[in-house]
């Protein structure tokens, strides 16, 4: 008598606003058809309301499960100060200190530029989102940027590490030292002392506007790119352009005790929500990240590939990448696509 | 009947002298305009420039100086005080690119130079060259950059071993400024549309600030339309479709991103113009690239990026005949691909590049 036990994962999900909840609907629909292993936590978080109680409600069941699946929470930028950025909020308050996106080009999306492959490794708790601002003489705002000896050394450290786990051969930090001598200085220091205990892998840095104009000419010299938080939103949604947009890339902030997996240039979409033509393949790569955070590998590589063979389907193409699929169709062609894999999806 | 025939004609032959008069006066007007070689390639690639302007006879008067820092009484860095007579009568300036030593005691030179002249609007046109192919066609856009302030202010301070803070100061009296020039040139140069381009959702107070004295600015200048957008939605759609900005104004360091990306997209700083628009009506327009020592002095530089700056500085001072014609012949040896500089994709010297477009300025005549 054989008994089989499965361990149920418990995954917070915070819908977020805009296409957030069509989105995170669509992966509990594709988990549930997968018989994946997971059961999501749906915490809610409301963008208009003043108080941090549901961010921190949110916050405090991704201490209780440690791992969060989530979308994008609106900003009203013209809120007085007081009111924080609720994704910034999240990200700091758990020191989820790496944010990695990937960004590769896929086959099946026409893109100006082909044979993308870049890892964006960027520091996601300082830097210019200190949000430490102050009106010291009345039409005179000082906004402090912080950079810090031991973040800077644990997110090169943290590109490293990865780089050398996912057998990469190039770390190149990004920078701005040249004018702010002392804080982009400091950073690349630490990505130099950090680089040195990593002989293999080969080290060089680039000033940030060099970077933007090299990405747009030749993208595929860059392999694994390490930088400060406001360099890292530059560069990632440069290069999430550049592969096909922001349907398509996943994103992931890891912290030392916790992971949160969303897309990965962070956007509402309030433009096109609940109109069943949002891209769902960055929220669905993000959901593989997931499983494979859990080490649920096998679900992992069943639903990317079914997600790869889609998105190589024209005909299927959403508005965003000059198609006219619907969200529901492309995630119907994912199912069709996991089922014909076999008998996996019916065991256990 | 003959009275009201002889101030009918009293009145036209006033007319015509005044036009004829306001002609001759304009085509003989010739403006002197301070030159600043540079260093590197500067020299030689201001040469090709004056070469292309006298075979267009544009009535430019060249008044060369250098800028290398002096120290003034009191120890404070500064450009020679020539320098500035030359800039201040003249008002109009053009400037190759100048090396910035490291450890040499002083700040940079272009620095120094924003600083003396109070140069706050960096303005960069980017359009794709015709004849110059890169991923990106239709490309027609203009950053606005304020050039002051924000992330350069160059404050900085170790707070305790291994925690520094940089601080970004934006100010009203900067941003106001700005954002009024942004729609000023909007409206002088009948463009469209005003995007400005923040962060405001994590630094509220600051781009804040600043989006606030846009949208002021905007109030002002109906005619044109005003969006805003987050630098990183600007980013990801810059490199997906251009041609769905016109004005971009922005503080520095996004500014500074934001302008160089943009000349990826047509080529690269060899090919891109700049113009920096000072207090007090001074103007300097300087091309962007580096100082190239490894081919300065061999006849190879490619002087495109500061001849475009000098169209934008003749379109500045409203001799937009000559600035045609200059622009014209040079994109047209550029799309001729017969004579072009090695970075261009061609083996032709500076000098035979610069003969090619001398003679088309001629032939354009």
């Amino acid at each position: 008598l054989r008994v089989f036990s499965v361990v149920l994962h418990t995954v917070t999900l915070i819908p977020g606003d805009g296409i957030g909840p069509e989105l995170a609907n669509h992966v509990c629909e594709l988990f549930r058809f997968c018989c994946v292993p997971v059961d999501f936590e749906v915490v809610n978080v409301d963008s208009s309301m003043d108080s941090e109680e549901d961010i921190n409600n949110a916050i405090m069941a991704i201490r209780r499960n440690g791992v969060a699946l989530k979308g994008n929470i609106e900003t009203n930028h013209n809120l007085p100060p007081s009111y924080k950025s609720r994704n910034n909020l999240l990200r700091t308050t758990l020191d989820l200190y790496a944010n990695v996106m990937h960004c590769q080009s896929l086959p099946g999306v026409r893109t100006r530029h082909r044979n993308i492959d870049v890892m964006i490794i960027r520091e996601n708790t300082e830097g210019e989102y200190s949000s430490l601002e102050h009106e010291s003489v009345p039409g005179v705002v000082e906004c402090l940027k912080i950079i810090t000896k031991t973040k800077s050394l644990r997110i090169a450290d943290y590109a490293f590490r990865t780089a050398r786990a996912k057998g990469r051969g190039r770390v190149t930090a990004v920078h701005k030292a040249n004018i702010m001598k002392l804080g982009d200085g400091l950073f690349l220091e630490c990505c130099k002392e950090v680089a040195s205990g990593y002989p293999d892998i080969t080290f060089d840095s680039m000033i940030v506007d060099n970077t933007t104009m090299q990405l747009v000419s030749r993208p595929q010299q860059f392999d694994v790119m390490v930088m400060p938080n406001l360099y890292g939103n530059v560069v990632s949604n440069v290069c999430a352009g550049l592969v096909g947009g922001p349907g398509l890339v996943p994103g992931a902030n890891y912290g030392e005790d916790y992971a949160v997996f969303e897309t990965g240039t962070r956007n509402t979409g309030k433009s096109i929500a609940n109109q069943n033509t949002a891209n769902p393949t960055a929220m669905l790569l993000a959901s593989c990240l997931l499983l494979d955070h859990l080490r649920l590998h096998a679900y992992a590589r069943m639903i990317r590939r079914a997600i790869l063979s889609t998105v190589t389907e024209t005909r299927l193409h959403t508005a965003d990448l000059g198609g006219q699929g619907s969200t529901s169709e492309v995630v119907r062609s994912v199912m069709k696509a996991v089922q014909s894999t076999g008998p996996l999806t019916l065991s256990i | 009947y003959v009275s009201f025939l002889w101030s009918y004609t009293k009145k036209c032959v006033i007319i015509i002298l005044s036009l004829n008069v306001m002609f001759l006066y304009s085509a003989s007007q010739i403006q002197t305009v301070t030159l600043i070689p540079g260093d590197g390639i500067g020299p030689e690639i201001s040469t090709a420039v004056m070469e292309i302007f006298d075979a267009a006879k544009a009535p430019i008067q060249w008044e060369e100086r250098n800028v290398t820092a002096i120290q003034g009484p009191g120890g404070k860095w500064m450009i020679p005080p020539d320098a500035k007579e030359s800039m201040d009568r003249n008002k109009i300036g053009l400037k190759g690119p100048l090396k910035t030593p490291i450890a040499a005691g002083h700040p940079s030179m272009n620095l120094l130079l924003r600083k003396t002249f109070d140069l706050y609007a960096n303005v960069r046109p980017c359009v794709s060259i015709e004849g110059y192919k890169t991923p990106y066609t239709d490309v027609d856009l203009v950053t606005i950059r304020e050039n002051t302030e924000g992330e350069y202010s160059g404050i900085e301070h170790l707070i305790v071993d291994g925690v520094v803070q940089s601080i970004k100061l934006i100010t009203e009296q900067a941003s106001q400024r700005i954002a009024e020039y942004a729609f000023e040139y909007a409206r002088n140069n009948q463009r469209a549309s005003v995007t400005a381009v923040h962060k405001a959702n994590i630094m509220r107070m600051s781009d804040g600030l600043f989006l606030r004295k846009c949208r002021e600015a905007a109030e002002k200048h109906k005619d044109v339309k005003f969006t805003e957008m987050y630098l990183d939605t600007v980013c990801l759609n810059m490199v997906q479709d251009p041609t769905q900005f016109d004005v971009l104004v922005m503080p520095n360091l996004y500014g500074d991103i934001l302008s160089d990306l943009c000349a990826g997209l047509i080529g690269g700083l060899g090919v891109t113009p700049s113009g920096n628009i000072g207090a007090n009506g001074v103007a300097i327009f300087e091309s962007v690239h580096g100082t190239a020592p490894d081919i300065a002095g061999k006849d190879m530089a490619n002087p495109t990026a500061l001849l475009l700056s000098a169209v934008m500085m003749l379109r500045h001072m409203g001799l937009h005949g000559h600035a045609k014609k200059i622009e014209t012949a040079c994109f047209d040896i550029i799309r001729d691909k017969k004579v072009l500089t090695k970075d261009l994709g061609g083996n032709s010297k500076c000098s035979e590049f610069t003969k090619a477009i001398c003679q088309r300025v001629r032939d354009l005549d």
